[in-house]
């Protein structure tokens, strides 16, 4: 018997929704200080209006849904659904107020692109964007990276249990520390260490190619903040083209990896055991993707002569694959020339590396590496088992922070997921065909919305149809979330309709 | 004057020029970026508003130009950055520049770039200073959200008493 929700559980949902909203509105006075720095009036009250909205809100659930009672597994995942449609419409208010988007939709699929870390961009006329706008678009990713509940989790909630369901509702698993508000504490930690040493670098090299110093430092806070994130948003509209430098790419190319590793790796590296990621499975396996991937890229490429150099092919192939792989969604070529220039091989090639997506426990999206891993070792062991004699017992293991027993629990996860992004990939590219995009450009936007990559052959634009634009922001949440906490909301409207 | 007649003989040279074939009009980003196989090496024309930073590298400077569909880096010499008073960005319209330049797909020099090697360029628009004025109709509802908070706080402060 389903049983339909109660109103005590209601409440609990909108208490913790309400504190997470006024964490979100807290995210929003650091553009409102960047307004007032560069002394721009109008984007500065944009801000204003979004937070006196979101406190409105905020309150108005913490006040009628007040309890001290603690979230259970099903509430934590509602809240965490919740939060993430929420936050995309609270964070659309200050883009759509700038006047820089056609209608509030644009701004929505935007602020949950850059939430989900996706990058796929409907803005117009961005060379002329606010600072302010500008710093929100790429705050967004760094906010949604880390994890919207995380904020909540660091800051507002304090020794709860619930704070674990959310925390495990944003498709994290893995606590580096016991406690689970000192692991989003460290994640913060290393997100803004690594942002200080990522913007200076960035900074420093856009001084070098000529860029004016406060300029400089402003691209690079964004670049990395949206490159870390794997979000591939840029403060230009040329996206990292628009500085016409090597030595920026490779400073990128470094930041997406980085920003694609599992935060596990940062913790094992952070306490010195460096071995780790030579051990581990999922850097093992990103290692051959990385490389196996590149090699259908480069062989598309040379077939159809579409670079003259080899240094260019390589240039410009590796870093669309690492953007890809890593699900970043950075470009250093126009959306167009992917399909006018690159040619099916190398399309595909990058597709297969935005469905394999970076590690679990990152920022990245994807199916992850940890995943594909596992099923590799699966059909390693399944190979065996029909090599090698009846009787003979056949255990396979593999490392990941400690030696782990292939179980058939772990296989059949890691396969349920994977199949779940298998259909989704296809979902969105059948509602691209339906609106008459040949099927490969509708599965590379596809892909690129589900996997939160970012990348664009050229469909993503102001102009394309409002449901393929629905259809993509229900994509880049449900593969931002890992499904289970879209499951779970699904799971409870269905029940407040037929529960009794 | 004389800027603009020795533009305009470059121009008719480099059109009648048996060597390289130029296109007259000027085209368009998204033209370029869609046909670039058949423009690649070829001498075209482009316009648009320069936007962003103009990066000096050595005796050469990167500037980019929006046409209003997409932006195009374009390579010249600092010589000819030097012209460009004013870019494109939330408080300023930058110069409207029109260029003669070698079209490349994928540029041999600068790693495959999709750019434009300028040959002779000139303004055909000065950019401007864009003065922000208060919007009242936002003034008018920050207040008012403003009203309504202080009001919930009234509430909260009663109810605690």
């Amino acid at each position: 018997m389903i049983l339909k929700p109660r109103l005590e559980d209601l409440k609990i949902i909108g208490f913790y929704l309400g504190k997470i909203i006024l964490g979100l509105a807290l995210t929003m006075a650091i553009p409102i200080l960047i307004a007032l720095c560069f002394g721009e009036i109008n984007p500065a009250l944009d801000f204003f209006i979004s937070i006196e909205i979101s406190v409105l809100l905020g309150l108005l659930l913490i006040k009628i849904c007040q309890t001290d009672r603690d979230l259970n597994w099903m509430q934590g995942m509602v809240v965490i659904s919740l939060s993430w449609v929420v936050a995309m419409m609270l964070g659309a208010i200050p883009l759509y107020l700038s006047g820089h988007y056609k209608v509030f939709l644009d701004a929505c699929f935007e602020t949950m692109s850059g939430f989900t870390t996706t990058g796929l961009s409907l803005v117009q006329d961005l060379d002329h964007l606010s600072y302010a706008h500008n710093l929100w678009r790429h705050l967004g990713p760094f906010i949604g990276g880390q994890g919207i509940a995380i904020i909540a989790l660091s800051f507002l909630l304090k020794g709860t249990s619930g704070a674990f369901k959310m925390y495990v509702g944003e498709g994290r698993d893995e606590k580096l520390l016991p406690n689970v508000i000192n692991t989003a504490r460290f994640i913060w930690l290393i997100s803004i260490t690594y942002l200080i040493m990522g913007t200076l670098a960035l900074g420093i090299a856009g001084i070098c190619i000529g860029i004016k110093p406060i300029n400089s430092f402003f691209h690079g806070a964004c670049v990395f903040m949206a490159g870390f994130d794997t979000a591939g948003f840029a403060p230009q509209s040329q996206n990292i083209l628009y500085y016409h430098s090597l030595t920026f790419e490779i400073i990128t190319i470094v930041i997406m990896i980085v920003g694609s590793l599992n935060f596990n790796f940062h913790y094992q590296l952070w306490i010195g055991k460096r071995k780790e990621i030579f051990k581990n499975i999922e850097s093992r396996t990103f290692f051959i993707s990385i490389m196996l991937t590149f090699f259908i890229v480069a062989i598309g490429l040379n077939q159809l002569g579409v670079y003259p150099q080899a240094i260019a092919l390589f240039r410009k192939g590796f870093f669309q694959l690492i953007s890809a792989h890593t699900t970043t969604g950075y470009m250093t070529v126009y959306a167009q020339q992917f399909i006018t220039e690159w040619g099916n091989l190398a399309l595909f090639g990058l597709i297969c590396a935005m469905a394999l997506g970076g590690c679990i426990c990152s920022t990245a999206g994807g199916i992850k590496m940890l995943r594909v891993g596992v099923i590799c070792k699966a059909m390693k062991e399944d190979l065996k088992r029909i090599i090698m004699p009846e009787r003979a017992i056949v255990i396979e293991k593999f490392h990941h922070i400690k030696e782990i027993f292939l179980e058939d629990k772990l296989v059949r996860s890691a396969l349920t997921i994977t199949l779940a992004y298998i259909v989704m990939y296809g979902l969105g590219a059948l509602v691209g065909m339906f609106y008459g995009y040949p099927f490969l450009e509708a599965l590379f936007e596809s892909t690129s919305a589900a996997a939160n990559v970012g990348l664009s052959c050229g469909i993503t634009s102001t102009t394309m149809p409002a449901v393929l634009k629905v259809t993509y922001i229900i994509q880049m949440w449900a593969g931002r979330l890992e499904f289970m906490s879209v499951f779970t909301i699904l799971g409870f409207l269905f029940a407040s309709i037929e529960g009794k | 004057m004389k800027k603009n007649f020795a533009l305009t003989l470059i121009i008719l040279f480099l059109i009648f020029s048996p060597q390289t074939t130029a296109f007259s009009q000027s085209l368009s980003s998204s033209e370029l970026i869609k046909n670039a196989k058949q423009y690649d090496g070829k001498i075209v024309i482009y316009s648009g508003e320069v936007i962003g930073d103009v990066m000096l590298r050595g005796e050469f400077a990167w500037v980019n130009i929006n046409d209003g569909q997409n932006a195009l880096g374009v390579w010249m010499s600092a010589a000819l950055a030097k012209e460009i008073k004013f870019t494109g960005n939330y408080k300023s319209r930058g110069d409207r520049l029109e260029m003669v330049g070698v079209f490349h797909r994928a540029c041999l020099e600068h790693g495959g770039d999709l750019d434009i090697h300028a040959q002779s360029l000139r303004k055909i628009g000065n950019g401007r200073i864009v003065k922000e004025k208060l919007n009242f109709d936002k003034t008018s509802l920050s207040l008012i959200l403003l009203g309504a908070l202080s009001l919930i706080w009234i509430l909260t402060l009663f109810k605690h008493k």
